[in-house]
């Protein structure tokens, strides 16, 4: 068989088992990331059998997986929502920074991994997943909460705390001379808050040259749009995941509504790719080995997590159950670890990183939502005032 | 009118709320794809909803006709959403106004007001866009569309002639 019937028969293979994992994941009610991951870690290296032909198409697929979940976390909040997020949980949301990314910290120091391996880490067990607990909202009924608004923008100052941290993590890992580092956090950082400022004010027109009433233009123009934005970031030495997370938050307004719902599809396919690469290029060899330090920093981010979740819901003045649904919803980790963990790639002490990050989210992302579920106390039907 | 509550839902959508007078809080969530559910909760916990209901335009519509709410002010609003400055009024004819019996083109009301007569409601009869010849009667409640000092100076108009 020639090269190019094989490469279409093993990629079309792993599309389509990547498709059933998806369906089976909503037959079960779980996040599809976990399972995903599995998959990649069952094959290719270390696994059951290698993947050889289309390696370097998955990892292409794998990188605009990033440049989509980005892109699309950029997208998912308006500059509004933003200035009024970080207005109105700031003590929570530092409060959770702090909490929650030591953990990580401390482990990755405790370990010997060094300071840039551990600051890595942290980044993992910091941030929720917006997808996960978004998802889980919904399946449970829980939108018309009265705790929710605080879970939902807790999720939005993390988002925002991602706009710090990336630029950071995306320069160190690759590993320049101080100086260079230095110019290029704060070339980052500047680069950041221009298009923060530049969507609270203009990204209504920025919306409105990228867009079009054509699908098909709005479409190309965003795609390629992000695409340039990612190659110059990258160019510069901040990351393409970066600049990706720019472009997202620079488009605002009805036009982030539509690119949103115009690039779903495509996040879907490529982000598949890119959990299952994760797993793929992850030796499932090597997760034994730190299942015990993932166990461990899961359950201790699970406990800071509720914490966090109880104090803001507490609060807002939210009742005792209220608290505790609030809490255990924002245990979930997945997409944001999977990327930050991505982003250490080639880090000098970060080598066990991956089998950690992997066997963590596999953790979280199965018992965050499991244990929210616990929570949701049985429908009531009869919602009538006693007689 | 009873307080709805709004609250931006970020990532999800808008959600509308109220408590009833018997305690219950009942809400609409407006999600971002178009998808809208109504909720209600328990008097004993306000915190947690209690039921869903999944509704799509067209049974959302049904809800509010069945419940008496009129559809024609339903999209009047909608469109004051769109349109910023603009405002809509229900302004009732009363039985000591000149105009009762007289019919909309003798008010003149769009000459002297820029504001737009855009239904008549009369009993449970909804009257879309009238004519200039539609007739007036007591107890009539006009939907107007206009800038809110014309509406004022309407109201004025009524009243006084």
């Amino acid at each position: 068989m020639d090269h190019g019937a094989l490469l279409l028969l093993e990629l079309g293979a792993v599309v389509f088992a990547l498709g059933l994992i998806a369906k089976l994941s909503r037959r079960l009610a779980i996040s599809p990331i976990p399972l995903y991951l599995l998959a990649g870690l069952a094959i290719g290296e270390g696994g059951l059998f290698p993947i050889v032909t289309s390696e370097g198409l998955i990892e292409f697929g794998a990188e605009l997986g990033v440049i989509f979940l980005l892109l699309m976390l950029g997208l998912e909040y308006t500059a509004d929502e933003l200035v009024a997020g970080m207005k109105s949980v700031a003590p929570a949301g530092l409060l959770d920074l702090g909490l929650n990314f030591s953990p990580g910290f401390v482990a990755g120091l405790l370990l010997g991994w060094g300071l840039v391996p551990a600051l890595f880490l942290g980044g993992v067990t910091y941030i929720s997943s917006s997808g996960v607990i978004a998802k889980l909202v919904n399946d449970l009924g829980w939108a018309g909460n009265r705790e929710t608004p605080v879970v939902l923008s807790i999720l939005v100052f993390e988002d925002l705390a991602m706009a710090v941290i990336l630029p950071v993590l995306g320069v160190l890992a690759l590993g320049e001379s101080p100086t260079t580092a230095v110019i290029a956090i704060g070339l980052a950082l500047v680069a950041m808050a221009a298009a923060l400022w530049f969507a609270y004010r203009h990204g209504d027109r920025l919306g409105a040259f990228v867009f079009d009433h054509s699908d098909e233009a709005s479409l190309l123009t965003v795609f390629g749009l992000t695409l340039i934005v990612a190659g110059l970031a990258e160019g510069v030495n901040i990351s393409a995941a970066v600049g990706a997370f720019l472009v997202g938050i620079g488009v605002s307004g009805v036009a982030a509504e539509r690119a949103q719902s115009l690039l779903t599809p495509l996040k879907d396919l490529f982000a598949a790719e890119f959990f299952f690469f994760f797993g793929l290029s992850t030796n499932p060899r090597e997760i034994p080995g730190v299942l015990l330090v993932a166990v461990v920093l899961g359950v201790v981010t699970a406990a800071t997590k509720v914490f966090i979740g109880w104090w803001a819901a507490k609060r807002a003045g939210i009742g005792y159950e209220g608290r505790l649904r609030s809490g255990l919803s924002l245990i979930a980790r997945g997409e944001f670890s999977i990327i930050i963990a991505g982003l250490a790639g080639g880090v000098a002490g970060a080598e066990e990183l991956p089998a950690l990050a992997a066997g963590y989210v596999l953790i979280m992302a199965i018992a965050g939502p499991l244990l929210a579920r616990f929570a949701q106390t049985g429908s009531r039907h009869d919602v009538s005032a006693p007689a | 009118m009873t307080q709805i509550d709004e609250t931006p839902l970020p990532g999800v959508g808008t959600r509308l709320e109220f408590i009833t007078h018997e305690g219950n809080r009942v809400g609409v969530i407006h999600h971002r794809s178009g998808r809208r559910e109504l909720f209600l909760c328990h008097v004993e916990d306000p915190d947690a909803v209690a039921l869903t209901l999944e509704l799509d335009d067209d049974e959302s519509r049904a809800l509010a006709e069945a419940l008496g709410a009129s559809p024609v002010a339903e999209s009047v609003s909608n469109l004051q959403q769109q349109v910023e400055g603009l405002a809509i009024d229900w302004l009732t004819v009363s039985e000591a106004s000149p105009y009762e019996g007289a019919s909309i083109g003798d008010t003149r009301a769009r000459t002297r007001t820029g504001v737009s007569i855009v239904a008549v409601l009369r009993g449970t009869t909804t009257f879309p866009s009238p004519g200039p010849d539609f007739t007036l009667e007591t107890h009539d409640v006009m939907v107007v569309v206009g800038t809110p000092d014309g509406i004022s100076r309407l109201q004025g108009i009524l009243t006084e002639g």
